[in-house]
């Protein structure tokens, strides 16, 4: 089985109370916050290396291509998720202020051509932007089906279909899509018995998180191959189709008061809040 | 700040240690200091993620890698888990499987090795005896061969991990006196005659165990002599300046820490109307901490790549100890002076590190036997 894993890096998202709004109101600005992988991206980096490996003797059973649009220092990115375990990476070089989902769903779709993967397993949202689209468009241009927000995988029909559980209210979802399709996972995907692949023993537990990569991952690495390509090199045309056009910071609250007893809260909320 | 020897590679496993500390080790820091003990299964939490065989040979369940990857990995268990005991413990053995590694058979390393690097088993190196502790070559516990059994007979004290371990590397004095007649034993948990005696209370680094261990008429497997006997003080002198260039990076990471926490506190601790992060004998601290540790970890660094290159580097090794013990030392008294009465507190980090620092100058050799070692290197 053959996986892509887009993947991208965001600011810190543990210090996104640090992210900032640009005097202008232009942009929304991470300087100085470290760069790291997007959780979500990274769960469906490890969610792909489970559908392609034996988990309980570490073997590789299928290839995941792990991808990036990005400046050129995103190879970094690639390079982690090489580091866990991935066989290659593809770099497509472009600035991040001139894409939106749409721009790389179109992306996507080409080297979906190129490499005619299985699935394309996809993170369901980036933590910065949060749009939640880019696996969405992608299955929408490609005429894949979709399962979203997968918190389950499990390959079924001799390996020509998956059953993708999901999480709703009250209960989970569960849905087959035909392969080729496009998969985005939410955070339980990487829970220890998420993904079922025939090959893995069902007695296997995975640690519930992504994998820590070793030192011998980190440093084989370096040696594996990213491919590089740019948005035009690829024929993608597409213009951006969002233009962000102000940002600002929420209001201030003001401080909240304390108050002694119940009858004090009762009272302000009819007298001051006039909730009640 | 990083070392200079630094590449990707040591950048991208500075994320990995960073995020097991994280999560695995700092929840549980206070909890685990003040209970003086951290819980067994961390060992193998710490195997899992590839943090306990960084510079071991990967035939033996190492990871692979050199002393280099080793001092990044360890900075960064200290500075995100923020608790030097634990770190300590975890790392018991550092300073217990070198010598297995250097004297032991393909066989004994086979038997040793892996468990120890898998989590599985703890591991502590014994020399330091009640009355032998800078003096190696005045060590009394004898092991005398008697059929296919050394017997052994003597006690150990200030042994890290002791209380736990499952194989202790042994200095006992298999010849006559004086240095030649020392050789390592590896002596197994629940081998007969085998005891801890206590554990220690100590000022610092307390959720790391420290043990009194005795021997008494102690009967271990002739195979578990390591090397020749006579061949033990050799063995744990080559040892020395791995164990000094870890320990002078535990010091560059616990001084870093320090300095954060200070740093932070400075900014956000208000008096006479402002942060004391804008006064300028305050600051003026700060950046003396800085200064302190920026050459602390320049000269592990260069100490650490001639080490990796294959230079003989003891006296080098103990000049880089005393500068980053004392830089820690400095760097630490200076963060609870910042810290004011908070750093006078337990549940202040602050607290602790000025704890732990002040077992550098004594542990793995004291500041005064470091200078000696330079002093003979020198033919003063
Ligand atoms: C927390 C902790 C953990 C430890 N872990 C281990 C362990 O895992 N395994 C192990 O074997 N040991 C361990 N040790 C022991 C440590 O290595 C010794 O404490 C250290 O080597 C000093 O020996 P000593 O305590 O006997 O001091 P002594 O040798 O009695 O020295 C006392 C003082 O005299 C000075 N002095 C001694 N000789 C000279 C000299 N020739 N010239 C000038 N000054 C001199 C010393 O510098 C020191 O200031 C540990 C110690 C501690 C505190």
């Amino acid at each position: 089985m053959k996986i892509l894993v887009p993947i991208k890096r965001v600011a810190d998202p543990d210090n996104a109370n640090k992210v900032k709004v640009s005097a202008d109101g232009s942009r929304v600005t991470s300087e100085g916050l470290e760069q790291k992988v997007n959780p979500f991206d990274e769960y469906a980096v490890e969610a792909a290396l489970r559908l392609t490996e034996n988990g309980a003797t570490q073997s590789r059973e299928g290839e995941v291509v792990v991808c990036s649009v990005g400046p050129k220092d995103v190879a970094q990115t690639i390079r982690g998720a090489l580091a866990m375990g991935a066989e290659r990476g593809i770099l497509v070089d472009g600035a991040d202020d001139a894409m939106d989902a749409n721009v790389i769903a179109a992306v996507l779709e080409k080297l979906y051509a190129q490499e005619k993967p299985d699935l394309v397993v996809l993170g369901k949202q980036q933590v910065d932007g949060d749009s939640n689209q880019v696996g969405q468009i992608l299955a929408e241009r490609l005429g894949l089906p979709q399962a979203t927000f997968a918190n389950s995988i499990e390959l079924a029909d001799g390996g020509k279909a998956c059953v993708v559980g999901r999480e709703v209210d009250g209960g989970v979802l569960r849905v087959k899509v035909g392969l080729p399709a496009v998969i985005t996972v939410d955070l339980r995907i990487v829970g220890s018995k998420a993904i079922a692949n025939g090959i893995t023993p069902a007695t296997h537990a995975y640690p519930d998180a992504p994998r820590y990569a070793s030192l011998k991952g980190i440093m084989s690495a370096k040696k594996k191959p990213i491919a590089e390509h740019t948005i035009a090199s690829l024929g993608v045309t597409e213009a951006p189709r969002i233009e962000y056009l102000k940002f600002e910071l929420p209001p201030k609250r003001a401080a909240g008061v304390k108050v002694e007893s119940v009858q004090e809260l009762v009272e302000k909320l009819h007298s001051q809040a006039k909730v009640i | 700040m990083s070392y200079l020897f630094e590449s990707e590679e040591h950048a991208a496993l500075r994320v990995q240690a960073r995020r097991f500390a994280a999560d695995v080790i700092a929840p549980h820091a206070l909890e685990w200091e003040e209970k003086g003990e951290f819980p067994r299964e961390v060992y193998g939490a710490t195997a899992r993620a590839g943090m306990l065989g960084i510079g071991y040979p990967e035939d033996l369940g190492g990871a692979g890698g050199d002393i280099t990857h080793a001092l990044v990995a360890q900075e960064e268990l200290v500075l995100a888990g923020k608790s030097v005991g634990t770190v300590v413990g975890l790392n018991s053995h550092a300073i217990a499987l070198p010598p297995i590694l250097r004297l032991g058979s393909p066989e004994q390393q086979r038997r040793f090795v892996p468990p120890v690097l898998a989590g599985e088993k703890i591991s502590a190196l014994a020399i330091t005896e009640p009355g032998a502790g800078s003096d190696v070559a005045a060590i009394q516990t004898r092991a005398v061969l008697d059929g296919d059994h050394w017997v052994l007979d003597g006690s150990k004290i200030f042994i890290t991990s002791g209380c736990r371990a499952d194989l202790v590397t042994v200095a006992a004095r298999t010849g006559g006196p004086g240095h030649a007649g020392l050789s390592l034993i590896v002596v197994e948990r629940g081998t007969p005659g085998f005891g801890v005696g206590r554990k220690l209370a100590k000022m610092g680094w307390w959720a790391s165990d420290t043990a009194e261990l005795t021997f008494e008429d102690c009967r271990v497997p002739r195979e578990n002599l390591l090397g020749r006997p006579g061949e033990g003080f050799v063995a744990i002198v080559k040892n020395f300046v791995s164990e000094r260039l870890h320990i002078a990076g535990q010091c560059v990471a616990i001084a870093i820490l320090a300095h954060r926490e200070s740093v932070a506190w400075a900014r956000e601790r208000q008096a006479f109307g402002k942060p004391l992060a804008q006064m300028q004998v305050i600051r003026h601290k700060l950046a003396e901490m800085e200064t302190r540790i920026a050459a602390a970890r320049a000269l592990t660094s260069e100490v650490a790549t001639r080490f990796t290159r294959g230079e003989d580097v003891p006296a080098l090794a103990a000049m880089a100890k005393n500068t980053a013990t004392d830089a820690c030392s400095f760097v630490c008294d200076q963060a609870v002076q910042i810290h004011g009465g908070y750093g006078y507190m337990r549940e202040t980090v602050v607290e602790r590190l000025y704890r732990d620092a002040r077992l550098y100058p004594i542990g793995g050799g004291t500041r005064e036997i470091m200078n000696e070692i330079i002093a003979k290197s020198e033919r003063y």
